[in-house]
C-alpha cells in the first residue's frame, strides 16, 4: 500500500516535471521566432516609404536599387575576401590543435583563440586603422606596380591603407576565432574508431586526416564558415574605423566602396525621415542576403546527408 | 602473400606501466592463431603491437622486436605506415568510412600514399576484395550506397573486403565478431577459414567456441591481478590448448572455471 503510494506520486512528480520541461522548452522555441518576426517587421514597416518615395528623393538621386546595389557588392566582397582569408587558417589552426600539437601546446592556444573572439570588434577597428592600415601601405604600392594590370590591384594605392582589402583582413582576423573554436571541437569529435581504421589501411597522419577526420567534419566546418560569415557581414565598427569609404570601385587597393552595415552606422545618428526609412530597408536587405546564406548552407549540409555518418 | 611473424621478448607500455610483459610467440604463415584470456589481459594491446598501432595511442610503446619473417617492425627507420599497409587491421566494432559508398570503402586504402589506380582495375579490384569477403552479391545493386547503411555483420565483412583490397601479408582482428549477431558470426567464421588460404590471420577472441572452431593454433594470456601485467601463459596447438593444456591456469581458463 505505502509502496504503490510512494511509487504513484513519484511518477505524478515525473510527469509534473515533463510538462514544465516541455512548457519551457517549447515556450523558449517559440519566443525565438516571436523576435525574429518583429525584428522583420519591423524593418519592413519602417523601410517601406523608402520603396513608394520618389525616386529622385533617394540618395544618388536615382532610386533604392542604385543606392544599395554598390553598397550589397562592397559588402559580399569584404565578407568573401575574409572567408578565403580567414577559413584555410582556421582549419589549419583547428587540426593543429586537435591532431598535431602536443598537448601542452595545444590546451593554451585554444585558450588564446577562444579570447580572440572576445575582443571588442572597436579595438578591431582601432588596431586595424592605427597599425594595420599604415603596415600594409607598402604592400599595396607594390601590388599596384606588379600587378596593376589585374582591375582588383589596380593603382594608384591608397595611401592611408583604409581599403576593402585591408578591412577585409581585420574581418578575417575577427572571424578566425570562430572558425577555428568551432571546427576544433568538431574535428574532436571525429570518432577514434574512424582514425585508427584510416591509420590500420596505413594512412599517414595526413591521410587519416583526409579520409577520416574531414569528411566527418564537413558540415560542421560549413556551419563554422556560415557563423563566420555572418559575424563578416553584419560587422559594423571595424569596418566603419577601417574603411575610407566612396563609390563601387573593382580595385581593392584604392579609397572605395562601402558595406551596409558600416553605411548604416555612419548615417544613422543624422537620418531622419526618408533617409532614416533607406538605412533601414539596407538593414532590411542586409537580413535578406544573410538569410538566404543561411538557407544555402543548411542545403549543401541536408544533400550529404545519406553520408553524413548520422546513419 | 603471407607471412610469418616471430616475436621475441616484448613488453608492451601505456607510458610508465607495464600492460603485457616478456611476450615471445611464433606465428605461422597461413594459419590462425587465435589470443584468448580474461579482459584486461593484454591481448589486444599486444595484438596492436603486430602492426605499430598500439603507438597511435599517447604514451604507447614497445619494448623487444616483432619479426615479419624476419624484418623487425619496430627496427630504426622502419615507417609505421608501410608497416599498417603490410599487417592489415579489423577491429571490434565495424568501422567503415560514413561519409564513403561501399565501393569507396574497399579503395580506401589502395588510394592511399597519392596511388592512382585505372577505374577498369578499381572495379576489379572492388569485386574481387568483396568477394573476397563474402559480401559481394549482397551489395554488387548498391556500391555506391553509403557503407554505414549495411547491417553490422555487413560493415564487419566490408571492413575485411578494405582490408584484403591493399593485400597485406598479415591480418589482425581484433575481436571481429563480439559485436554481431550468430548468424554474421558464422559468415566471419566461415571468412577466416578461407582467408587463411592466402593470408596469416590472428584473431582475438573472447569465444573459446570460436577460437576452437577457426584457429589452428592457440595462444592463452592471462594476468595475476589488477594493475599487474598480462602475460603469454600458454601457446600451442588449438587441440592440444582445449584438451590437453600443460598449465593449470589454462586448463581452468578453458573449462570455464574462471574469466
Amino acid at each position: 500500500m505505502t509502496s504503490t503510494a510512494v511509487k504513484s506520486r513519484a511518477a505524478a512528480s515525473g510527469r509534473a516535471g515533463d510538462k514544465i520541461f516541455s512548457g519551457a522548452a517549447l515556450g523558449a522555441g517559440v519566443l525565438i521566432l516571436i523576435t525574429l518576426f518583429a525584428v522583420a517587421l519591423f524593418l519592413l514597416i519602417q523601410a517601406l516609404p523608402t520603396f513608394s518615395a520618389d525616386p529622385a528623393e533617394i540618395t544618388g538621386g536615382e532610386g533604392f536599387f542604385a543606392y544599395i546595389f554598390p553598397i550589397i557588392i562592397g559588402t559580399v566582397i569584404a565578407a568573401a575576401i575574409a572567408l578565403v582569408i580567414a577559413t584555410p587558417i582556421g582549419i589549419g589552426v583547428a587540426l593543429f590543435i586537435s591532431h598535431f600539437a602536443p598537448r601542452q601546446i595545444a590546451g593554451p592556444l585554444g585558450y588564446v583563440i577562444d579570447l580572440l573572439a572576445a575582443i571588442p570588434s572597436v579595438i578591431y577597428g582601432a588596431w586595424g586603422y592605427m597599425v594595420l592600415a599604415p603596415a600594409l601601405v607598402p604592400g599595396y604600392e607594390w601590388l599596384s606596380q606588379n600587378l596593376g594590370f589585374i582591375p582588383i590591384f589596380e593603382g594608384p594605392a591608397s595611401q592611408t591603407g583604409k581599403t576593402i582589402l585591408t578591412a577585409s583582413i581585420v574581418l578575417a582576423v575577427m572571424v578566425l576565432p570562430i572558425i577555428t573554436s568551432l571546427s576544433r571541437e568538431i574535428f574532436l569529435q571525429t570518432p577514434k574508431l574512424h582514425e585508427e581504421a584510416a591509420l590500420a589501411l596505413g594512412a599517414t597522419r595526413w591521410e587519416m586526416i583526409t579520409t577520416a577526420v574531414l569528411p566527418f567534419a564537413r558540415p560542421g566546418i560549413i556551419s563554422a564558415v556560415m557563423l563566420g560569415l555572418g559575424r563578416a557581414l553584419g560587422e559594423t565598427m571595424a569596418v566603419a574605423l577601417v574603411l575610407s569609404t566612396g563609390g563601387l570601385i573593382p580595385s581593392l587597393i584604392k579609397t572605395g566602396n562601402q558595406t551596409i552595415a558600416a553605411e548604416i552606422a555612419l548615417n544613422f545618428p543624422e537620418a531622419f525621415g526618408l533617409r532614416l526609412a533607406e538605412l533601414i530597408a539596407a538593414g532590411l536587405v542586409l537580413f535578406l542576403i544573410t538569410l538566404v546564406v543561411n538557407m544555402i548552407a543548411r542545403a549543401i549540409i541536408a544533400r550529404h546527408k545519406e553520408f553524413s555518418g548520422a546513419n | 602473400m603471407s607471412k610469418r611473424i616471430d616475436v621475441n621478448d616484448l613488453n608492451v607500455y601505456y607510458s610508465k606501466f607495464r600492460a603485457v610483459e616478456g611476450v615471445s610467440i611464433n606465428i605461422e604463415a597461413k594459419s590462425v592463431t587465435a589470443f584468448i584470456g580474461p579482459s584486461g589481459c593484454g591481448k589486444s594491446t599486444f595484438l596492436r603491437t603486430l602492426n605499430r598501432m598500439h603507438e597511435v595511442i599517447p604514451g604507447g610503446r614497445v619494448e623487444g622486436e616483432v619479426l615479419l619473417d624476419g624484418d623487425n617492425l619496430y627496427a630504426p627507420g622502419v615507417d609505421p605506415v608501410t608497416v599498417r599497409s603490410q599487417i592489415g587491421m579489423v577491429f571490434q566494432r565495424p568501422n567503415p568510412f560514413p561519409t564513403m559508398s561501399i565501393r569507396d570503402n574497399v579503395l580506401a586504402g589502395v588510394k592511399l600514399n597519392g596511388k592512382k589506380i585505372a577505374k577498369s582495375d578499381a572495379d576489379a579490384l572492388v569485386e574481387k576484395s568483396l568477394r573476397g569477403a563474402n559480401l559481394w552479391n549482397e551489395v554488387k545493386d548498391r556500391l555506391d550506397k553509403p557503407g554505414a547503411g549495411l547491417s553490422g555483420g555487413q560493415q564487419q565483412r566490408l571492413c575485411i573486403a578494405r582490408t584484403i583490397a591493399v593485400k597485406p601479408d598479415v591480418i589482425l582482428m581484433d575481436e571481429p565478431c563480439s559485436a554481431l549477431d550468430p548468424i554474421s558470426t558464422l559468415a566471419i567464421e566461415d571468412l577466416i577459414n578461407e582467408l587463411k588460404n592466402d593470408y596469416t590471420v590472428v584473431i582475438v577472441t573472447h569465444n573459446m567456441q570460436q577460437a576452437a572452431r577457426v584457429s589452428d593454433k592457440t595462444a592463452f594470456f592471462n594476468i595475476a591481478g589488477t594493475g599487474k601485467p598480462g602475460k603469454l601463459i600458454e601457446y600451442n596447438d588449438t587441440a592440444t590448448i582445449f584438451s590437453n593444456p600443460a598449465e593449470q591456469a589454462t586448463e581452468d581458463y578453458v573449462s570455464g572455471r574462471f574469466g
